[in-house]
């Protein structure tokens, strides 16, 4: 996945950065003050995409360090994958409880 | 760049439009379930973009960790509602674990040839990923009652950690500078280390909402950094995205705790405390039991109920339910009030009780419902001591002076569940109990309520 960063890259990826920050303040100020707690449970699952860079890391084949990279590695995918799972499982299980007043009121 | 590279990078780009789409429907109860599916779809497909990417060459230790993973996951995703925030400090800290462990490999891979700038984005990326390790583990423990609860303070305990940072820092910046020295790069790992523990150990439970979001937050800035390092502009918008919710949260809870960001960052939570609980003047209070609490609510027409984490820690919400569903079912209009710093963390109070099946319409933020308590019969507060407490708009001199409370104190009657007349966990009186209007009612929330609950039901059936 990054055989060789440039420095084009890493100044793209602070235009990136920037507008995404922006995006995510202008979306998640609108987000309910009901649903924090599974906003940051998501938010938290997303964060799990990490597993991507954990996965290239241990899958590449490495002339030097290969077993530190596969150790660390392996130890980065397990930790972000346990985030996604746990994270969207638990998400879904508090979402299915906000529910709304179905009897009709007096 | 090969066919599938392209392939595999709008893959990517659809995941990260998925992203901000699922964040977007979090804005609202009725389109959030929409969320989930959109951020699995999201995380499945790059998943399986990476894994038949070229560059992978060994699988056995990817499916090993995947496979593992998911099964430290899903009891992770099962657990109780009231223990929502430890998991989430947790799973700040592994979040941060996998950052940290990429970042130290990385490291490893390409030095001594590092361009400083990267260097630089790599040293932050470290940095911030086990400070918020630690931190977030000393949170999770805290959270869970593990570690004391109390803030542990010492003389000179910012001095400490602000050397700690400001050496980290130093390395970073040698580092930058002479990316080959290589025996420098554990002490970037293990200060920040020592940093996050020292960061939580003067942070009292009570302030736990904040520091959760502020976690959050680091953990999100340190992927979006770790998105740098591996060159994945997926992640740098996820860590992006994960950064401004936690810095958002952040900034909710200490308007609602009347702190400020600075007090927040440099760790002088918790400091409020000692000052009140001094002055303890035989004051008159009126207490009443719980079968003229049941005819004082039986005659209300408006009722607000104010939760506190009180509430959640006797198990009281599925009492309170019935509660509510008595009231309604005799025609009184009932609501929750909601302070932000109800539960343990941003929106907990909520979820604990949409979990007990109280409709949502029915929880009301502090600000919609402040102006209400006016024409409200009977405020009734179940396990909530400050957050009520009219002397942070009356009182300069008192520790909380400037918090937004819910103004239960204007509705005509207030009735307080509480264990005894002790000041609670920050140890601050509150005037509210001495109010002619208001109405103590000793007991166990769980209790109390629910013998308001056998007694409004005697009387309904009487009838």
């Amino acid at each position: 996945m990054n055989p060789e960063v440039t420095t084009n890259d890493l100044i793209s990826g602070l235009f990136v950065f920037a507008l995404a920050a922006f995006i995510g303040f202008e979306v998640i100020r609108r987000v309910s003050p009901l649903l924090h707690t599974p906003l940051m449970s998501l938010t938290n699952a997303l964060d799990g995409i990490a597993v991507l860079g954990a996965i290239a890391l241990v899958g590449a084949h490495h002339e030097h360090y290969a077993k530190l990279a596969t150790v660390l590695g392996t130890i980065a995918i397990v930790a972000a994958t346990s985030n996604i799972v746990g994270g969207l499982f638990i998400t879904d299980r508090m979402l299915k409880m906000f529910k709304i007043d179905r009897s009709k009121k007096p | 760049m090969s066919a599938s590279a392209i392939l595999i990078q709008f893959v990517f780009l659809i995941a990260s439009i998925l992203f901000i789409l699922s964040l977007k429907w979090m804005s609202h109860p009725s389109t959030a379930r929409r969320a989930i599916w959109a951020a699995e779809l999201a995380i499945v497909l790059s998943v399986i973009a990476v894994l038949l990417g070229e560059d992978i060459v060994n699988y056995r230790w990817i499916v090993i960790a995947l496979v593992l993973g998911s099964i430290i996951g899903v009891p992770l995703g099962w657990v109780s509602m009231t223990a929502v925030p430890q998991r989430t400090a947790l799973s700040h800290a592994f979040g941060a674990l996998c950052v940290t462990m990429v970042g130290t490999a990385e490291y490893y891979l390409a030095a001594p040839r590092i361009p400083p700038f990267k260097m630089a984005v790599l040293c932050g990326e470290v940095i911030l990923g086990s400070l918020t390790f630690t931190g977030s583990l000393m949170a999770a423990g805290k959270l869970q009652e593990i570690l004391p609860q109390r803030p542990i303070t010492y003389k000179g305990q910012n001095i400490v950690n602000i050397s700690l940072l400001a050496l980290a820092a130093l390395v970073a910046i040698v580092l930058v500078l002479k990316p080959g020295w290589i025996y420098l790069f554990p002490l970037i790992v293990l200060i920040p280390l020592a940093f996050g523990v020292m960061l939580i150990i003067p942070i009292g439970g009570a302030d736990m909402p904040t520091v959760i979001s502020l976690l959050n937050s680091y953990a999100g800035v340190s992927a979006a950094a770790m998105g740098f390092v591996v060159n994945s502009k997926l992640l740098i918008i996820a860590g992006a995205l994960d950064g401004s919710s936690g810095f958002i949260l952040s900034v909710i809870m200490c308007k609602a705790m009347n702190r400020s960001f600075t007090n927040v960052l440099f760790g002088a939570f918790g400091q409020v405390q000692q000052t009140a609980a001094a002055a303890v003047e035989a004051r008159t209070y009126r207490s009443a039991t719980a079968e003229e609490a049941a005819q004082i609510l039986s005659v209300a027409n408006r009722v607000v109920i104010v939760p506190g984490y009180g509430m959640a820690v006797a198990q009281a919400q599925h009492k309170v339910r019935e509660l509510y569903d008595i009231l309604t079912k005799r025609g009184i209009d009932t609501r929750f009030a909601i302070h932000p710093v109800a539960g343990r963390m941003p929106g907990h109070m909520n979820v604990l009780l949409a979990e007990a099946n109280i409709p949502y319409d029915h929880l009301v933020e502090m600000d919609d419902v402040n102006g209400e308590f006016p024409q409200t019969d009977v405020a009734l507060v179940i396990g909530a001591n400050d957050v009520t407490n009219p002397a942070a708009r009356t009182d300069t001199t008192s520790p909380i002076f400037g918090m937004p409370i819910l103004d239960v104190d204007k509705a005509r009657t207030v009735m307080v569940i509480k264990r005894s007349m002790n000041p609670g966990f920050a140890g601050i009186e509150n005037p509210l109990y001495y109010e002619d209007k208001t109405l103590m009612l000793f007991g166990d929330a769980k209790g109390f309520v629910g013998n308001i609950v056998s007694e409004l039901g005697a009387n309904g059936s009487a009838h």
